[in-house]
């Protein structure tokens, strides 16, 4: 069970404006500004629970990613996960828990996917047993077994985003965050990372939370939103509470951040 | 230890898939180092002693020397591209596994063109011994492989620190290329060439002259006996640097990048 | 003309936001110039006679270098380029209106000159205010210090002459980063820069004077220095004239072939 209560976080960024004389005056006197990321933020996620975090571009989403995986420190308010505070006891923490950054990959560019999981076996200690195991039930699930020998540089994006779940999952982790798993993938990959997604939670019951821009996503996966804007929680619910009538999700969603001024 | 041996292995099966960069840079790297010594053959073909050590005294120093930081290249250059790894998150990865940051750092980047300037350090530290009067003693050959691991344990510290300072900027980190490469560079001299003022500085605020001056003279029957310690001594400049690493990430946790 | 002054424009004031970065390149350059000296120092009391220039020109050449490295040091080529060329994005190169060899020879010289303005008036100015004969001493005419300038742009202009060559090279090559370095380290030697030329033993030095590498850092800085003057400097100045058309001519050549290799082959 994932509880944050409270929780905020503030950055100190240096400004800087455009041009040549303000570059210049900048060498002398720095001007700092205040960004509040997240601003009293409290939610509860239960075991086994599929949550869609969403909100504009620089609402607050990955600065609660990364305080929930344990990278960030919050300045105010606690939160615990299945019992530990993320920050506190970060090791233990992400012994349970899997990322994927949609963005960033962390498969080894130049050698065959498997053997990129041949390390994170040793990273996370996991017993040959249960790492055959998992292996083998991943491969089934996203259809990897043509890919393990292929150097990552030769996959195709969904073909890599498949096996950069299956390396955020070899590990048997309780708690998942996906962070726009499917940013830049064609029709059939994203389906296929939706139902792979769905399966992995009926069968692992396995707790997802997933920041996504894309509604059908949304809609495909998840009963429960968190709608985050300028630092707040906005909404916790149902797509169906900012849906009226016959509109798309998407121009829902857009009309409903205009009326936040967000 | 296992993991850095997987680590390692990774490292080699990606560079297999480049062999002819690979050998090439080796060759850059063995020429590079190369110019320095070079440099220093031609100086001393001018002039036959400096601040008292012949050219057969500096080529052991600088054998030395060189074969200290090539160890310690090799062991923590993943400390060398940190920054990069900081400005485009990679750290973030790095923290979400249940190892050792320093391990997972390490093992992010193993280069294997230093083989390169390893091979040149192999070379320069055998040349000066094969053309030193020294009278070798069992004293003086533990001596010479204290200073190889203090030194080693040194560089490595400093590796370490310009790794924590990225922590807290990641621009402007250039000086502390003073601190490695300067180091190597004018570490071929016994440090002592350099004046009163160098000497004080390597010997109280980074021990370079530990690891280098004060044994080499032990070795030259010049020095006191406890001078051979001091490499002993040297290695505690480590601890120092890692309490600056556990600062820098607990900086990092608590600013975000 | 005006869209390389456009560009080094906007390089210029690049520069100026990273402030951190440039005083912390200000303070190495310094740090390595005071080591070097000391060095120098170290040699010119062991045997002062053998010291093949003064003292106070050494200190000064060592000082020059340190402030214009910038423009000098053949390692600063650029991965923007050797990337572009290993990727394919030089396709967008080729899309506008412009040479790529002339293209990049400015952003070159941009690149390599905003960097020293930026740094070299405090290094000098610290340098100056050093005593005598550690510190910067000025020229011995303002004849030398015309001519030091006017060869100041000529070696830079050899200098990257000479790093268009390895970007050229490396259209024909799988491996640009070993060659960059192969030809890095030899310039770094036979141009001065690990050791200043007159250090080298008689023959060998009058050989490498005639080299192109001779003419990147060398003259310039050995005129300031008042170690070359009279005819031999203007013959120097000389040489570095006709380097430099004739690296220039062959990048070119390469570049021209390149160019054909591309479009024949597709990349």
């Amino acid at each position: 069970m994932i509880t944050a209560q409270h929780i905020s976080k503030t950055y100190k960024v240096s400004k800087r404006d455009a041009g040549f004389s303000s570059a210049f005056k900048a060498l002398f006197r720095k001007e700092y500004e205040y960004i509040h990321a997240l601003n009293d933020v409290s939610f509860t996620i239960l075991d086994g629970e599929m949550v869609g975090y969403i909100g504009p571009n620089g609402a607050g989403k990955s600065s609660t990613i990364k305080i929930l995986s344990g990278i960030l420190t919050p300045d105010a308010g606690t939160c615990r996960i299945n019992g530990l505070i993320p920050w506190k006891n970060r090791i233990e923490h992400v012994k349970n828990i899997g990322v994927v950054f949609g963005q960033r990959t962390q498969l080894w560019w130049d050698v065959p996917v498997l053997d990129s999981f041949e390390l994170l076996k040793e990273i996370y200690r996991i017993n040959t047993r249960t790492y055959r195991q998992n292996l083998e039930q991943l491969c089934h699930m996203l259809n990897l077994s043509e890919l393990l020998k292929t150097p990552v540089r030769q996959l195709s994006l969904g073909q890599r985003m498949r096996c950069e779940l299956a390396a955020s999952l070899l590990h048997d982790p309780a708690i998942l965050f996906l962070d726009e798993p499917t940013i830049g993938l064609d029709a059939v990959s994203k389906l296929a990372v939706r139902d792979f997604i769905l399966k992995l939670n009926k069968e692992k019951h396995t707790t997802v939370i997933l920041t996504t821009h894309d509604m059908q996503d949304i809609e495909a996966l998840t009963s429960r939103i968190i709608l985050i804007g300028k630092g707040k929680i906005l909404l916790d619910g149902s797509i169906h509470d900012i849906k009226k009538g016959q509109e798309s999700t998407e121009e829902a969603l857009a009309a409903f951040y205009r009326s936040h001024d967000i | 230890m296992r993991l850095y041996g997987k680590f390692f292995m990774m490292h080699l099966k990606s560079i297999m898939e480049y062999k002819t960069s690979f050998f090439l840079s080796c060759i850059g790297q063995f020429l590079v180092s190369f110019n320095v010594f070079l440099g220093m053959y031609f100086m001393f073909q001018r002039f036959n002693n400096v601040s008292g050590f012949t050219y057969e005294e500096v080529l052991l120093c600088f054998g030395i020397t060189l074969m200290e930081f090539s160890l310690a290249e090799s062991v923590a250059r993943g400390f060398d591209t940190f920054d990069s790894m900081v400005k485009q998150g990679d750290f973030d990865r790095v923290l979400v596994r249940p190892r050792n940051e320093i391990l997972q750092v390490l093992g992010s980047r193993i280069e294997f063109s230093r083989i390169g300037r390893i091979l040149q350090a192999v070379v320069m530290f055998s040349y000066g011994f094969a053309v030193s009067s020294v009278r070798w003693t069992l004293g003086k050959v533990l001596t010479v492989l204290f200073m190889l691991m203090g030194g080693t344990i040194v560089f490595c510290g400093i590796f370490l620190l310009y790794a924590s300072l990225c922590f807290f900027t990641i621009e402007g980190l250039e000086f502390v290329n003073i601190f490695t490469d300067g180091a190597r560079e004018y570490g071929k001299y016994p440090v002592c060439i350099y004046g009163k003022r160098v000497l004080l500085f390597c010997t109280f605020v980074i021990p370079y002259g530990l690891i280098q001056y004060y044994p080499l003279l032990y070795l030259l029957d010049r020095g006191k006996p406890y001078y051979c310690l001091l490499p002993a001594a040297a290695s505690l400049f480590f601890f120092p640097c890692l309490f600056f690493w556990k600062l820098g990430v607990r900086h990092y946790t608590s600013c975000g990048s | 003309m005006k869209k390389y002054l456009a560009f080094f424009r906007l390089r210029f004031s690049m520069g100026l936001q990273y402030r951190t970065a440039a005083l912390a390149g200000i303070i190495t350059q310094f740090a390595w110039a005071i080591m070097e000296i000391l060095m120098f120092r170290a040699f010119y009391q062991a045997d002062a006679s053998s010291f093949p220039m003064t003292f106070q020109a050494a200190c000064s050449y060592v000082w020059m270098q340190q402030a214009f490295l910038a423009l000098f040091m053949a390692w600063m080529m650029e991965n923007e380029i050797f990337d572009s060329i290993v990727n394919g994005n030089i396709a967008y190169e080729l899309c506008r209106p412009v040479n790529v060899y002339h293209m990049w020879f400015a952003r070159s010289l941009a690149n390599r000159f905003s960097k020293a303005v930026l740094r070299c008036l405090p290094i000098l100015l610290a340098a100056a205010f050093i005593p005598a004969p550690y510190g910067l001493m000025l020229p011995e005419s303002p004849g030398a210090f015309f001519l030091f300038l006017f060869t100041l742009f000529m070696g830079t202009g050899v200098t990257v002459a000479f790093c268009m060559l390895v970007y050229m090279i490396s259209f024909f090559t799988l491996s640009p980063q070993g060659i960059r370095m192969v030809s890095v380290s030899v310039v770094e030697f036979l141009s001065g820069a690990t050791i200043p030329l007159p250090f080298f033993p008689d023959q060998v030095r009058s050989i490498l004077e005639l080299l192109p590498f001779a003419s990147m850092q060398n003259v310039p800085l050995r005129i300031y220095s008042g170690d070359l003057c009279g005819t031999a400097a203007w013959q120097a100045a000389g040489l570095q004239l006709f380097w430099l058309f004739a690296l220039f001519s062959l990048g070119r050549i390469i570049d021209a072939l390149a160019m054909k290799k591309i479009t024949v082959q597709g990349g």
